[in-house]
């Protein structure tokens, strides 16, 4: 073996180690981290958009179809509820570049409230159907339609106890390392559930009924 | 709303009273309990004898410390892998005694000495303790382990997030211990078949315990597989480009790669039979439109990725360890990096073929069982990768070789059966026939010896010294032997076409292959007591075993033999610059392979925590209350977790700077049990010597 007339004859100027502390940008850490949860997330909702398409007239012996229970029209104003809660969101986004924690904190309020709103709404909403008989246990279609909604309504709730937590947070604690990480996180969450709503009102509600 | 439930139940107990109906006479089952109250028993005591509790506590417990944790999922994973071996044992003698009508009964079987019942559950729980809570926490433990001080790194990215991967893992291992003696397991099989596993044809708890404590774990997964993607993408030592990544740490990226798609689709699987079997929606029933297929697809879109999910960080390790006991370099790093992701993306396009009997068709099939074959194209790469690593290089069969070896020959023997079940036509004869079983333990099996090898190779890493090698060696051959000796004559019973999960054998012809199969258990039962006994002579003689350079093989290549055996808890005093694909080798050729680095600098790390802890607790009182009904526990345990998140995310004291003068007094602690003079001329034993003398021998 002849490596040893490959050596670097002067090995001083190698650099071996570092001589600086290390450095890493916490916050754009926390985001990739979140990215990636996100990633599985969607996979969760792949999962169940995949089992939609399987139980489109997965009916059974229920004579309950997708015309009784879909209204795309009704389902519009909470659709319009939720896309303003993110454009709200959006705007507190801009208050916290502006570094103005009032602004985040109120227009966060309101957000938070419209997600509220939206909640409410889908539960009247379903509330409504289970009196009409249109219940989860009543066949396999409705088994899926429920659960979808229901798997995003969990993530808006979830998603409303986060929110009110990063006020406080926000509010007791103003603009940390901390605080403005779960910020950008929660931003991402927030799109993105509507995001989810976006497919959600496009391939159960208008498709349902085409 | 709720399903109406077999059996007493109320509100304040849930399912709990209808354990007072099941008769405890179970000798098997008094057997287990009594080894783990033993074993509890005896750790309980030891503990507060030796006063070790606060160094449970604080050292363990509530670390965030990415070694320690790694070496927890390991201690987990082999506990259950114990588990699980035995339970191999049980179903392996018990079918060697049931066969033919004339076979005597005990113990309330009819033949053997295992009810239906029984044998069912064992062999549910041995597929999924097996796959889910041994082999992968095991495998992510040397992720853990290895891979921030194989890439330089201080720690994980996100060390918090990781001990909660590691207690969620420990929680569903405690649930299915719990399984054991507090009810019973489902009798379903490792995947679940729908429609049995629905509520009217499994009344029992068995069902909801394997749910509850997949989910579970497989929340850990997510968890700890987002945290390894992130690691090695963000948190690379300066100069480790992509390309010049250490093949064991793309084979954890691509491994997590798909385990954070995956896994979520077995949380969509299981979350729609939850909802089957608790409010009685209709996803997999008989009736109401359900459809039984769509579980197999959505479990299998899981299943076949979690197959690579576990084979490729086995193939990372023995990429690692071949090069090392060849004295080369990998052949071929590029094109390893290529069959790896190449792997990573055939695992999708391949599910099917778990099922091809569905009867989808010719189309279908031919594209599953064409895609199956791909495969083939990449590890058949890695295989020749391997192989000419090996060529013209000076082999040194040490332990871990010999491990590696096995798994690169175990490889033929799967791969091919691999091959032949990937054609339809051979599927259709031998689906659910025990060819299917051997070819897939086949498998598992190049994943244990990867595992074993891996135990060998970096124990002097985690701990310092070296284990025995003699008894290393008589480990590795009985675990060989016992292998040959179970499995062959499995795949020669799969020819004669004896089914799998089988509690009686009609076929007497058959009773001297399943004997030979009981040799080979018995093998296997004296290579784990020399496994045990390799451990502990090895701690006895740990200070002759003792590794005083960093470099504990002489020839290893990558990074983290650069750190410390053990490394401190700050991994690398200063962070490494990387110059190389396999940096240490190329530090010993240019004999830079000081451990000293010219100025110490502070370092910023994590606090310990014990809120990881305190979830791992409430996610077992969660999957117990999910899976005996007791309601306000279950919703009780769901409020409770989101409180202490919640509590986790206001905490503000969760990190602290060591500072530089401390740095270096712990460093200069360290460098006491290093042979400093050993340290810095590496290079002149290590491989790159004069290539006429032997190779270092090892004690």
């Amino acid at each position: 073996m002849s490596i040893d007339q490959n050596k670097v004859s002067d090995t001083s100027d190698i650099q071996l180690y570092a001589t600086e502390p290390d450095h890493h940008d916490s916050i754009s850490l926390r985001s990739i981290g979140f990215w990636l949860y996100m990633m599985s997330d969607a996979m969760i909702f792949a999962g169940l958009f995949a089992a939609h398409g399987v139980y489109l007239n997965a009916y059974g012996t229920s004579d309950i179809t997708a015309g009784d229970v879909i209204e795309p029209v009704t389902a519009l104003l909470p659709t319009l509820i939720l896309m303003l809660s993110v454009l709200l969101f959006g705007f507190a986004s801009v208050a916290l570049s502006r570094e103005d924690k009032a602004g985040t904190l109120r227009w966060m309020g309101a957000s938070l409230a419209l997600g509220v709103f939206f909640l409410l709404d889908e539960a009247a909403e379903f509330a409504r159907l289970a009196l009409d008989g249109a219940t989860p246990q009543a066949s396999a279609f409705l088994s899926d339609f429920w659960t979808l909604i229901w798997v995003h309504g969990a993530h808006v709730f979830f998603g409303l106890i986060w929110m009110a937590a990063l006020m406080i947070q926000i509010a007791r604690d103003g603009f940390t390392e901390g605080s403005v990480g779960r910020f950008i996180n929660l931003r991402i969450f927030w799109f993105f559930q509507a995001l989810i709503w976006v497919c959600v009102y496009t391939f159960v509600y208008l498709m349902g009924v085409s | 709303m709720f399903m109406d439930v077999q059996g007493p139940s109320n509100a304040l107990f849930g399912r709990l009273p209808m354990i007072l109906d099941l008769h405890y006479n179970n000798p098997w089952i008094m057997f287990a309990f009594a080894l783990v109250v033993i074993g509890g028993i005896g750790t309980v005591a030891a503990l507060t004898y030796f006063k070790k509790w606060g160094w449970l506590w604080h050292d363990w417990l509530t670390t965030v410390d990415h070694k320690k944790i790694g070496i927890m999922y390991i201690i987990v994973g082999l506990i259950m892998l114990f588990r699980g071996f035995f339970e191999a044992a049980m179903i392996r003698t018990h079918q060697a005694m049931a066969v033919g009508p004339d076979s005597p009964g005990f113990l309330g079987a009819v033949h053997g000495y295992l009810t239906p019942f029984h044998i069912s559950e064992i062999f549910t729980v041995h597929g999924t303790l097996m796959i889910l809570l041994a082999v992968t926490p095991i495998l992510v433990g040397f992720m853990n382990l290895i891979v921030p001080i194989q890439i330089g790194a201080r720690d994980m990215a996100y060390p918090f997030l990781n001990a909660v991967g590691l207690w969620l893992t420990t929680a569903a291992a405690a649930l299915c211990m719990i399984s054991l003696f507090v009810g019973s397991f489902s009798h379903a099989g490792w995947v679940g078949l729908t429609p049995l596993t629905q509520l009217d044809h499994s009344p029992g708890v068995g069902v909801d315990y394997w749910i509850w404590l997949i989910q579970i774990s497989s929340i850990g997964s997510t968890l700890g597989a987002l945290n390894l993607i992130a690691t090695i993408l963000k948190m690379r030592a300066p100069g480790m480009s992509l390309m010049r990544m250490p093949i064991f740490s793309w084979t954890t990226l691509a491994t997590n790669i798909i385990g954070l798609t995956s896994f979520p689709l077995l949380t969509v699987a299981l979350f729609l039979l939850t909802l089957d079997r608790y409010i009685g929606t209709h996803f997999f029933t008989a009736d109401g439109g359900g459809n039984f297929m769509m579980y197999t697809n959505l479990f299998w879109l899981w299943g076949h990725p979690e197959v690579y999910f576990v084979v490729l960080p086995a193939f990372g390790f023995l990429s690692e360890i071949i090069p090392t006991f060849s004295e080369k370099p990998l052949f071929n790093h590029t094109s390893m990096i290529a069959a790896t992701m190449g792997i990573a993306g055939v695992s999708w396009l391949v599910w099917l073929h778990h099922f091809f009997i569905m009867g989808a068709g010719p189309e279908v099939n031919t594209f599953f069982s064409v895609a199956t074959m791909l495969v083939g194209i990449p590890t058949g790469v890695k295989v020749f990768n391997w192989a000419f690593t090996m060529y013209k290089g000076r082999v040194r069969l040490e332990t871990p070789m010999l491990w590696a070896l096995g798994a690169v020959l175990l490889l033929i023997g799967g791969g091919m059966t691999g091959m032949m079940l990937a054609i339809p036509a051979i599927n259709y004869v031998s689906h659910n026939s025990v060819f299917v079983v051997a070819h897939f333990h086949n498998m598992f099996l190049i994943i244990a010896f990867a595992i074993f090898g891996a135990v060998t190779y970096w124990w002097p890493k985690a701990f310092g010294f070296r284990l025995d090698e003699r008894l290393g060696h008589i480990f590795f051959w009985l675990f060989w032997a016992g292998s040959v000796f179970v499995f062959v004559p499995m795949y020669a019973l799969g020819f004669l076409g004896m089914t799998r999960r089988l509690d009686y054998i009609a076929h007497p012809s058959w009773w001297p292959l399943l004997a030979l199969e009981v040799v080979g258990i018995a093998l296997y039962i004296a290579s784990v007591a020399a496994f045990v006994l390799q451990i502990y002579v090895s701690f006895r003689d740990r200070e002759r075993n003792k590794v005083t350079t960093s470099d504990a093989w002489e020839t290893s290549r990558s990074l983290e033999w650069a750190a410390h055996c053990p490394p401190s808890f700050y991994n690398f005093a200063a962070t490494p610059i990387v110059h190389s694909n396999d940096e240490w080798a190329w530090r010993r050729e240019h004999g830079v392979t000081s451990v000293v680095p010219e100025k110490y600098t502070s370092i910023h790390m994590p606090k310990n925590s014990m809120v990881p802890v305190v979830l791992g607790v409430l996610f077992i009182i969660f999957g117990f209350a999910g899976t005996w009904r007791i309601g306000w526990m279950f919703f009780g345990s769901i409020i409770a977790i989101t409180a202490v998140l919640i509590f986790r995310m206001f905490q503000k004291d969760i990190d602290y700077n060591i500072p530089a003068e401390d740095v270096e007094a712990y460093e200069r602690e360290k460098l006491k049990s290093v042979d400093r003079a050993a340290q810095d001329n590496v290079h002149q034993t290590g491989e790159m010597g004069d290539a006429g003398t032997d190779s270092p021998a090892h004690g």
